[in-house]
C-alpha cells in the first residue's frame, strides 16, 4: 500500500469516526421521551407558556420531522462550524465564540502537562526497564503506582494545601491575577505562576501511567531474540538499547499514550475545577451545573475531535517508525 | 490447558497414579473435570501466595471490605447534621479522630459510611462493564465475519469517545444519582475489556483441541461454554480487577463533579463537599486527606492484585 | 589446534525455583575446518552451550569449566575483548529467523551493523560488502533494502547466514537453523550451508534435534541427553551403528525412505526428557530405555570407548550385561 496510502487511509478513518461522533451527538439529546424543549429550558427555571415554547421549538428547528429535517440541519450546522448558542450561561452567544475565549488556557495547561509527563515518563520507564530491579526501579515503581491510584483532582487539592495555603508559594486559583494590570513579561510570569500548580497536578497524575507502560513495553522487547542477535554481534549495550530495544518498545507505548488521552481530558476538567482555572474544563463544569446543553454538546464534540486527532497523530507516528503497518 | 501427555501407568491427574482395577474406580468425566479444577485452583493459590504484591493487595482489600460491612450495620446518626453537636471544622481530637467538617459532622463517620458506597458502586459498575465487554468480545471473536467488523467498529468508537465528557452529558440528561454513575461507567468502560477478550478468544479458537472438539461435533454453545469460556476466564479475571480500580476512580471523579447521589456520600462525595466547603483554603487537611487516602489504598490494592494475577497468567513475566 | 574447546563445562541457570543444571559436564573439541553436529531433544542443553560460547546467557547463569576459542579463554575475558571477539571469532546462525531479526531495521543495515561495529569498514564499504555477502547466500543485492517481514522464511535464514559470515569468523555456530522451515526450503538452506562450509573451509557446530540433517552435514556427531554427551564419533558410523540406545531411538525416529530396516517398523520413543531439577538416578536415560537393566538405575555411566574414535555413555558398551538383545528396535 505504501506510505501515502497508509496516511490517506488513516485520515479517512479519522474523519469517519468524527462523523460518527457528530451523529451520536445528535441522537444524544433525543434519547429521552421528554420534549427536547423542556430539557433545553429546564435549567432556565422559568416556566414558558405554550406560545413561547412553540417559538423556541421553531427557532431550534424542532418542529421539523426528525429525519431528514432536524438531522440534516444539525449535520449541516455542525460541519459549517455553527454549534448553536448558549442558552443559560451566555444566552444568545455563539458556542464557538465562547470556546475561542476559553480554549487557549486549556491548550496551555494540557499541552505543557502532556509534553512533560510523556517525555519524563518515557525516559524514566526506559531507565527502569533497562536496569531492572535496581533501587531506582523499585522507588519509581512504587511512586508511579501510587500516583496512578490517585484521583487527580484530589492531588490538586493536596498541592494547594501544601504550596498555596501553607507555604504561600503559588496562587490557589485562577489563570491570571484578577484585575491584572500586568503587561509583557510580567503578564507572562503571572500566567506561569498561576499555571504552575495545575500543570504540576496534571503532569504527576499521568506520569505514573506512562512510566509503567514504557517500562513494561521495554521489558517485553528485551526478551526478544533480536536483542540477543545484536549482543552476539558485539554491539555495545548502549546501542543495543537505543537502536534495537527502544525503537521497538516505543511503538506500543505511543499507541497506549494516545489511547489514554481521553482520560487526560477528563483529568483536565476536574483539575480546572479544583483550581478555578478559567479554561474549557471550568466552562464545562459550569455548563453542567446550569444544564446549558448546547455548550455541553459543543464540549463533547471538541473533546472527541481532540482525541480522534491525537489517535491520528499516533497512528501516523507509528506508521513512520514501524514498516510493518505500512503494508496492506 | 493442554491435553496431558500419555504416560505409562495413566495420567496422574486422572487417576490416583495407578490403573483402575475395577469399574467402580473409574471416574466420570465430570468428576475428572472437578478434580482437575480443584487441583488447578490450589496450584493457582500456591503461586499467588508467592507474590508479595498480590498478598498485600488482598490484605488491604480485606480490611476495607470489613470496614464496609461494618458500615452497613453501624448507626448513621453521626451523619445527620441536624443531630450533630460537634464543633465545626475541628482538627482531629480524641472525640473526633479525623476531625469534623464545616457542618460539625465527624469525618471518620463519613469515611466509614463512604466505604460502603464507593466499593458498592465500583463493583456493580465493573460487573456491568465486564458483562458487556465480555459478551461483545466473545461474540466478536468467535463468530467473526460481519459481526466482528461491526462490533469492532463500535468498540473502536467507544474507545475514542472521551469518557468524562460523555458521562457529563448523560448524567445531565438523566439526572444525578448513583444509578446514573453506575450506568455511565458501565457504558463507557466496556470497550477495553471487549478488545482484550476478543483477542484472547481469537487465539483460543486456533488451538488444536478446539478444532478437535468441533470435529467431534461440538456445537457453538458447547464450544463456548466448555472451551472458549474456561480459557478466556483467567484473562477476564485479571482484567476485571483493573476494571474495578478504574471504576472506583471514575466514580470518585463523577461524584466530585456533583453527579452522584446528593444524600449519600461516597469518598468522592466527601471530597466534593470538602472542596465546596473551601477546605483547601481553610487548611482543613483532615477533611481532604482521609477520603483520598482510602481511595488510593483501595485502587492500589486492586492494581497490585491485578499485577499479581497478570504474572501468573502470563508466565513469560515470571522469569523476570 | 582446535578452534573450539570446551572442557568439563557445567552451566546452571538461576530461577526463582532454584538452580537448574542445564549442562552437567561436557567436553567438546572442534578442529579447524571440521563440522561437529550436536543433537538431542529440546531441553538437553545444546542451545545453552551455543549461548555460552559467546557468553550470551542471562547474567546470573553460572558457567563453570573452560571454554577456549582460537586459543583464548572466553570465560575470563574482559568485556571489551569479548565484544571484539563476538562475531569475529565466532558467530551464530540463530533458529527461527522470524524473531532473530530486528523488525524495524532493514536487513542490509543489520548485516552492515556487524561490519561497522567491528570497524572493519566504513559505511560505504560496508554496503558493498553486504551486497557481496547477499550474493554469496543466493539473494539479489537489492534485498538489502528490505525489512524482515518482506522476506520469506528461507530468505530470512539466508540473511542470517550472510550476517554470520560478515566478519569472517573462525567458527560458526548454527543453532537449529532449519527447524522452522518447510522441508523443501530446508533442503535448499542446508545445501547452501554445506557448500559455503566446503568453499570457505569453515569450522562449524551444527545444533539440531534432527539427526538425519546432521548426517549429511557433519564430520563428527555428539549426542546430548539431560545435559551430558551420551555418544560421540564420526557422523556416519554413529548414525548407522549407534552404540547408545538413545541415539538408536533418535535415528529410528526419522525413517529413511528405501532403507529396509524401517519398513513395517513404526518407532518412537515414549515419555519426555527429564526435568533438569529431577534427573533420574544412575543413567538418566534408564526410565525410557528399551534396553535398560538393573544396574542402569545405580551406576552413572561415563563415556566409554566404543570403537575407533567413538565413545558412548552406556553400560551395554562395557559388556556389563550378558544379554545380546538387539539395541536397535
Amino acid at each position: 500500500m505504501g506510505t501515502r496510502g497508509y496516511i490517506l487511509k488513516k485520515v479517512f478513518q479519522a474523519f469517519l469516526t468524527l462523523l460518527a461522533v457528530i451523529v451520536f451527538n445528535f441522537f444524544l439529546f433525543r434519547i429521552l421521551p421528554a420534549d427536547p424543549v423542556d430539557i433545553l429550558t429546564r435549567g432556565a427555571g422559568a416556566k414558558l407558556d405554550d406560545a413561547e415554547k412553540a417559538e423556541l421549538r421553531a427557532s431550534y428547528g424542532l418542529d421539523k420531522s426528525l429525519f431528514p429535517g432536524q438531522f440534516m440541519d444539525f449535520m449541516g450546522d455542525t460541519l459549517r462550524g455553527d454549534l448553536g448558542q448558549s442558552i443559560i450561561q451566555r444566552p444568545g452567544e455563539d458556542v464557538t465564540a465562547i470556546f475561542g475565549e476559553f480554549m487557549w488556557p486549556t491548550l496551555l495547561l494540557v499541552g505543557v502537562s502532556t509534553l512533560i509527563s510523556t517525555v519524563l515518563g518515557i525516559f524514566m520507564g526506559i531507565y527502569a526497564g533497562w536496569r531492572r530491579n535496581g533501587t531506582f526501579d523499585m522507588f519509581s515503581m512504587g511512586f508511579s503506582l501510587v500516583l496512578y491510584s490517585m484521583p487527580e483532582f484530589w492531588l490538586g487539592m493536596l498541592l494547594i494545601l501544601l504550596f498555596s495555603t501553607t507555604l504561600g508559594w503559588f496562587p490557589s486559583s485562577g489563570r491570571a491575577s484578577v484585575g491584572g494590570a500586568y503587561t509583557g513579561l510580567a503578564a507572562v510570569a503571572d500566567i506561569v505562576n498561576h499555571l504552575f500548580l495545575p500543570a504540576l497536578t496534571l503532569t504527576l497524575a499521568y506520569l505514573g501511567e506512562y512510566y509503567l507502560v514504557m517500562r513494561s513495553s521495554l521489558l517485553d522487547v528485551l526478551g526478544e531474540d533480536y536483542i540477543t542477535t545484536a549482543r552476539a554481534k558485539g554491539v555495545r549495550e548502549k546501542w543495543v538499547l537505543r537502536r534495537h530495544a527502544v525503537r521497538n518498545a516505543l511503538l506500543p507505548t505511543i499507541t497506549l499514550i494516545a489511547l489514554s488521552f481521553g482520560f487526560v481530558l477528563g483529568g483536565a476538567i476536574t483539575v480546572e475545577v479544583v483550581f478555578s482555572y478559567k479554561g474549557l474544563g471550568g466552562l464545562t463544569y459550569d455548563a453542567l451545573q446550569n444544564r446549558d446543553f448546547p455548550l455541553l454538546q459543543g464540549v463533547f464534540l471538541i473533546a472527541s475531535a481532540t482525541v480522534i486527532g491525537m489517535n491520528l497523530i499516533a497512528d501516523l507516528i507509528y506508521g513512520y517508525f514501524d514498516p510493518r503497518v505500512r503494508e496492506a | 490447558m493442554q491435553t496431558p501427555p500419555i504416560t505409562p501407568g495413566g495420567d496422574p491427574n486422572l487417576t490416583s497414579g495407578r490403573i483402575p482395577e475395577s469399574l467402580a474406580e473409574v471416574r466420570s468425566p465430570r468428576q475428572i473435570r472437578r478434580a482437575r479444577r480443584r487441583r488447578a485452583l490450589s496450584t493457582f493459590w500456591a503461586q499467588y501466595r508467592k507474590s508479595k504484591m498480590g498478598m498485600a493487595g488482598l490484605i488491604i482489600l480485606a480490611f476495607f471490605a470489613a470496614v464496609a460491612i461494618f458500615a452497613v450495620f453501624a448507626s448513621k446518626d453521626g451523619l445527620d447534621p441536624t443531630l450533630v453537636e460537634g464543633p465545626r471544622l475541628a482538627s482531629p481530637s480524641a472525640t473526633y479522630p479525623l476531625g469534623t467538617d464545616s457542618f460539625g459532622v465527624s469525618v471518620l463517620t463519613q469515611v466509614i459510611q463512604g466505604s460502603k458506597i464507593s466499593l458498592l458502586v465500583g463493583l456493580v459498575a465493573s460487573i456491568m462493564t465486564i458483562a458487556i465487554g465480555a459478551l461483545v468480545g466473545i461474540v466478536s471473536g468467535y463468530r467473526g465475519g460481519t459481526y466482528d467488523t461491526l462490533l469492532m467498529r463500535f468498540t473502536d468508537f467507544g474507545l475514542v469517545v472521551p469518557w468524562l465528557a460523555l458521562a457529563i452529558i448523560l448524567a445531565s440528561i438523566i439526572g444525578p444519582s448513583l444509578v446514573t454513575i453506575i450506568l455511565v461507567i458501565g457504558l463507557t468502560s466496556w470497550p477495553g475489556t471487549a478488545r482484550l477478550v476478543r483477542s484472547q478468544v481469537l487465539s483460543v479458537r486456533e488451538r488444536p483441541y478446539v478444532e478437535r472438539a468441533r470435529a467431534l461435533g461440538g456445537g457453538n454453545w458447547h464450544m463456548i461454554a466448555h472451551h472458549v469460556l474456561p480459557n478466556v476466564m483467567p484473562v477476564i479475571l485479571a482484567n476485571a480487577v483493573l476494571v474495578v480500580a478504574i471504576a472506583i476512580l471514575s466514580e470518585t471523579a463523577l461524584s466530585f463533579l456533583g453527579l452522584g447521589d446528593p444524600f449519600s456520600f461516597s469518598w468522592g462525595g466527601i471530597i466534593e463537599s470538602a472542596f465546596n466547603g473551601h477546605a483547601t483554603t481553610l487548611g482543613a487537611w483532615w477533611w481532604i486527606g482521609p477520603p483520598g487516602v482510602c481511595i488510593v489504598l483501595v485502587v492500589l490494592a486492586f492494581t497490585m492484585i491485578g499485577f499479581a494475577l497478570d504474572e501468573i497468567i502470563n508466565p513469560k513475566l515470571r522469569e523476570r | 589446534m582446535s578452534v573450539l574447546s570446551l572442557k568439563d563445562v557445567h552451566i546452571t541457570y538461576h530461577t526463582a525455583a532454584g538452580g537448574v543444571p542445564a549442562v552437567r559436564g561436557v567436553d567438546i573439541e572442534v578442529a579447524k575446518g571440521e563440522v561437529l553436529g550436536l543433537a538431542g531433544e529440546s531441553g538437553c542443553g545444546k542451545s545453552t552451550i551455543a549461548g555460552a560460547i559467546l557468553r550470551l546467557l542471562p547474567s546470573r547463569t553460572k558457567v563453570e569449566g573452560s571454554i577456549t576459542l582460537d586459543g583464548e579463554d572466553i570465560l575470563s575475558m574482559k568485556l571489551g575483548r569479548l565484544r571484539a571477539v563476538r562475531w569475529t571469532g565466532a558467530s551464530i546462525v540463530f533458529q527461527g529467523a522470524m524473531h532473530a531479526l530486528n523488525p524495524v531495521q532493514r536487513v542490509g543495515d543489520q548485516i552492515g551493523e556487524a561490519i561497522t561495529v567491528h570497524n572493519q569498514a566504513g559505511e560505504r564499504e560496508a554496503k558493498v560488502r553486504v551486497g557481496s555477502l547477499l550474493e554469496q547466500v543466493g539473494l539479489p543485492t537489492r534485498r538489502a533494502a528490505d525489512y524482515p517481514h518482506e522476506l520469506s522464511g528461507g530468505q530470512k535464514q539466508r540473511v542470517m547466514i550472510a550476517m554470520a559470515l560478515a566478519c569472517n569468523p573462525s567458527l560458526i555456530i548454527a543453532d537449529e537453523p532449519t527447524t522452522a522451515l518447510d522441508v523443501m526450503v530446508q533442503a535448499q538452506v542446508l545445501r547452501l550451508m554445506k557448500d559455503l562450509q566446503r568453499d570457505l573451509g569453515l569450522s562449524m557446530v551444527f545444533i539440531t534435534h534432527d539427526l538425519s540433517v546432521l548426517v549429511e552435514t557433519s564430520d563428527r556427531l555428539a549426542i546430548m541427553y539431560a545435559g551430558k554427551i551420551v555418544e560421540e564419533g564420526p557422523a556416519t558410523s554413529v548414525f548407522e551403528d549407534p552404540k547408545h540406545p538413545y541415539t538408536a531411538a533418535l535415528a529410528a525416529a526419522f525413517p529413511q525412505i528405501g532403507d529396509r530396516r524401517f519398513r513395517g517398523n513404526p518407532t518412537g520413543l515414549g515419555g519426555d526428557p527429564p526435568d533438569p531439577q529431577e534427573i533420574p538416578s544412575g543413567c538418566p536415560f534408564h526410565p525410557r530405555c528399551p534396553a535398560a537393566f538393573a544396574d542402569c538405575q545405580r551406576t552413572v555411566p561415563e563415556l566409554y570407548a566404543a570403537g575407533t574414535g567413538r565413545r558412548a555413555a552406556c553400560l551395554l558398551v562395557t559388556g556389563a550385561h550378558a544379554s545380546t538383545a538387539e539395541v536397535t528396535e
